[in-house]
């Protein structure tokens, strides 16, 4: 086995401020490559909609990028290419991002065009309907015309939790989509859209003081608004397997997706933080644990993937959240045996212990990963908003490769030993398609 | 509150190319080294030519490549990757054979090692050849329930007839029937140093980092027999062919149009042209059938060039009960930029889009990487971005009219619709001429 290979770590700077209306400010500036990166990001998600209002977090993300104070619609899109930049923006289940990424002569204008929506979007009819209308074909695209759609991360959550905050749909029913109002629209906005319960995040290629002063110049009249109290969206975990399947009448082979509640991924980083690891000990390769046993060795998985979170999102997602195992299995595949073997494996890893060299060559993928999401200036600017946004600690993104480094074989085997059965929730997809 | 005034871009400094290397090796392999220090990473592309290679023993070589050598099992080679941070994967195009991965750029010598093992020693286990026959097959099931994945193959076997290019997905009973024997006999004869080009981008020194690719790649090599594919066929109008898939709820619209390669003098004003009716979300497709209409989440429109030639090609999937209006507007929207000269302000915005991303694009080490491997593959060096961009910079309004007319004439264009067809093919055959598929 070659010696253990040095993690390193990255330095970015990271400066914060809050301006006078309460919105909170990360700059990392970087002048390698002429680029910038601007992201803001709202602290609302699928887990605050009203009930009867599924989907609506992200229909106003939509919304969103349809006009503004002093902006036409089709605007926002046109002056972010025309600078030569792309944008996008993505509902989470604990926050919402917009973001855009351009040559660093467009940072002003982005800035612009981020305050103004601050301000307020134009929720008008016409908008909203034509925006139901694309977001229904975003849901056939995704979920309904497509194998798989939606899977696992709209088929588990519903098995493993009982609220409506955390067990709903977060694309939305077509029912709910369509009776959606400008009025619930602008009430959406008031509550959340605050400037208060944003983050503003700048990384790449510019100056610190020039950047400040733009964005005083832009943001310092958006309107005070306070940030509305935060929901503990907390439920007790479970106490009995919770089994449960559906037929995709599109999907031609059988899989499976397994989720175990995990520690307070904010509130307990030190306790969460080897779940991540365990994640890919168990699912990263073909030497990982799972892979080896249930790929290559019994055949009884053709793909196997294991992370935390609903969305992948594992540094920037908020309690409750989850460790999840999905497996794609071959025809005929039988998932109760796909579990019994995942749980015969944590057993035998509980039991015996970690191999030689397995954590450390975990670790060090998992830096390569972490780092090569860096290199990328919209990969600094977006989980530093969201971080400064759940824990004011923007620089967790330099420490994280080397804090993945120093979880110890213990705490992975530790985690492992509360995967039990009985704390576990499982969804089964029955292929309607199958030969 | 009084109207704000939206802030003036400042003008991109020069377009500034990152230092490299490039050696071309007694084997026939060239080696291109890129620094960009920002992660200490390095990222690796190596591009092996592999035009008219069986398809079904390629494609299964290119999942099995990792499954042993004389020394190292398939869990050996992915742990001791793993060890450095790397990761080695391959896939294949009509084109080529690409394995491409990163590591820790202290990891760089031990990744090419690996890599070395597989190139010169691949041995194809029967076990471990036999688990990715299955998963491929059980890959290619998966991909056959997809409809982008259907509307594209039904598109390429209209375009390209009976070229090459025309299937690029092997059946799944061909799958089954490629032993390991074959795979061995293909590596043998095709996995070759002659033509193939390495690309390395991160935080090395070029000139050090093509040393330890010489010395420890030094054992590869070997000709290749000529997999040179002969050019496109040109495109044959008829019929909009109309592919059958019971049960959708939405409709998969594509088009397709001779391309132009990207060294030729129209490829500017063409890329511009493009972009203003459909490349791009600020084109006048997306702005029409999305954001005026709602009848799709994304329409969008590029070239897609292969060694042999270049096609372009329109996708959208669109809401079943509205399959013949958005076809409608397609045409329409093509017929005005084939027609019509753009306005100063769209030609403007799609210039500074084109000019912008293409900086995007190279900022990274990994977006480095693609470009100077595909930039390779049809013998083009990094030097290209700075000749492109300066053409960019110079088109005009009329050479932007006289290329839509030229490339995105809509009489010129063929058209598939994957869909229910029942509930779609009246909305179709009211606009054109319908043809069912009969496979």
């Amino acid at each position: 086995m070659a010696p253990r290979i040095k993690i390193p770590a990255t330095k970015y700077p990271v400066e914060r401020f809050t301006l006078g209306n309460g919105l909170r400010v990360v700059l990392s500036p970087d002048r390698s490559a002429p680029v910038v990166g601007v992201a803001v990001v709202y602290d609302v998600g699928i887990r605050s909609e009203p009930e009867g209002r599924t989907g609506f977090a992200h229909l106003f993300e939509h919304l969103m990028f349809q006009g503004s104070e002093n902006l036409e619609k089709l605007a926002h899109f046109r002056h972010v290419q025309g600078a030569g930049g792309t944008f996008n923006g993505s509902t989470h289940l604990d926050y919402t991002d917009y973001y855009e990424e351009l040559p660093s002569g467009g940072l002003e204008r982005a800035l612009f065009l981020e305050a103004d929506r601050m301000r307020g979007p134009r929720l008008t009819e016409e908008n909203l309907r034509n925006q139901v209308d694309v977001v229904k074909e975003e849901i056939r695209v995704n979920v309904l015309n497509r194998p798989y759609g939606g899977f696992p991360w709209l088929k588990l959550p519903p098995v493993m939790f009982d609220t409506f905050a955390n067990a709903h749909d977060g694309y939305g029913s077509f029912e709910d989509l369509e009776s959606a109002t400008v009025e619930d629209a602008q009430g959406f906005f008031d509550r959340y859209y605050a400037c208060g319960n944003a983050v503003l995040s700048v990384a790449g290629d510019f100056d610190v003081a020039e950047a400040t002063a733009m964005i005083e110049r832009h943001f310092g009249d958006v309107p005070a608004r306070p940030a509305p109290s935060l929901p503990d969206f907390a439920e007790p975990g479970l106490t009995e397997e919770k089994r449960e399947s559906y037929i995709d009448r599109i999907a031609p082979l059988p899989a499976v997706a397994a989720g175990w509640g995990v520690p307070d991924p904010i509130g307990d980083f030190t306790g969460y933080l080897p779940y991540a690891v365990l994640a890919e000990v168990l699912t990263d390769g073909d030497a990982s644990r799972l892979v080896e046993r249930l790929v290559q060795r019994d055949r009884a998985a053709t793909n196997l993937g294991g992370y935390i979170g609903f969305m992948g999102d594992e540094y920037q997602v908020r309690n409750p959240t989850a460790l999840l195992l999905q497996a794609h299995m071959p025809p005929g595949g039988d998932a109760g045996k796909v579990l019994q073997t995942i749980d015969e494996e944590l057993d035998r890893l509980v039991t015996d212990g970690l191999k030689p060299g397995e954590l450390d060559r975990t670790q060090a993928r998992m830096a390569t990963r972490l780092l090569q999401g860096t290199d990328d200036v919209l990969g600094r600017a977006q989980p530093m908003a969201v971080l400064e946004l759940q824990r004011g600690r923007p620089g967790l993104l330099n420490e994280l490769p080397k804090l993945v480094s120093e979880v110890t074989d213990e705490q992975i085997v530790a985690a492992a030993a509360t995967l039990r059965p009985e704390r576990r929730a499982s969804v089964e997809v029955i292929p309607g398609a199958a030969q | 509150m009084s109207a704000k005034t939206l802030p003036d871009l400042i003008p991109d400094a020069d377009l500034h190319l990152p230092r490299e290397a490039e050696r071309r090796l007694p084997s026939g392999l060239t080696v291109i080294a890129i620094r960009r220090s920002a992660v200490p990473l390095v990222e690796l592309r190596l591009r092996i030519p592999f035009g008219r290679a069986p398809l079904a023993p390629a494609t299964l070589l290119s999942q099995a490549i990792f499954t042993g050598t004389s020394t190292l099992s398939s869990i050996d080679i992915a742990a001791e990757l793993q060890a450095v941070g790397g990761s080695l994967g391959a896939a294949l195009d009509p084109d080529r054979l690409l394995i491409s991965g990163n590591a820790l750029a202290d990891g760089l010598d031990r990744t090419l090692e690996l890599l070395a093992g597989v190139l010169t020693d691949a041995t194809f286990p029967a076990e471990e050849v036999g688990v990715e026959r299955e998963r491929l097959v059980d890959h290619i099931q998966v991909a056959l329930s997809q409809p982008a994945h259907l509307a594209r193959v039904a598109l390429l076997k209209r375009i390209y007839d009976t070229h090459p290019y025309a299937v690029q997905t092997p059946t799944p009973d061909e799958v089954r029937a490629v032993e390991p024997g074959a795979l061995r006999q293909l590596h043998a004869e095709r996995v070759r140093p002659a033509g193939a080009t390495l690309v390395l981008v991160g935080d090395i020194d070029p000139d050090q980092a093509i040393d330890v690719a010489e010395k420890v790649l030094g054992g590869w090599t070997g000709g290749a027999p000529d997999g040179v594919i002969p050019p496109i066929p040109s495109i044959e109008t008829g019929p909009l062919l109309l592919v059958d898939r019971p049960g959708s709820v939405q409709s998969s619209l594509r088009l397709a149009l001779p391309g132009v390669t990207r060294t030729d003098p129209d490829y500017a004003a063409v890329t511009v042209a493009n972009l203003i009716f459909g490349g791009y979300f600020s084109s006048r497709w997306v702005e029409n059938i999305r954001e005026d209409k709602g009848y799709t989440y994304g329409s969008h429109s590029g070239i897609e060039h292969f060694v042999a030639g270049s096609t372009w090609s329109g996708s959208a999937e669109v809401a079943t009960e509205v399959t013949g209006p958005s076809l409608l507007e397609t045409v329409y929207e093509l017929g005005r930029i084939a027609s019509l000269p753009p306005g100063e302000e769209e030609l403007e915005q799609a210039r500074r889009y084109a000019l912008g991303t293409l900086r995007l694009s190279m900022s990274t080490q990994a977006g480095l990487a693609g470009l100077a491997s595909m930039y390779a593959g049809f013998g083009l060096r990094l030097e290209h971005l700075r000749e492109h961009s300066e053409a960019l910079a110079a088109v005009t309004r009329e050479e932007v009219f006289a290329a839509g007319a030229k490339y995105l004439a809509p009489s010129r264009a063929v058209t598939v619709v994957l869909g229910d067809a029942d509930k779609i093919e009246s909305q179709l055959s009211v606009l054109t001429a319908v043809e069912r598929s009969r496979e």
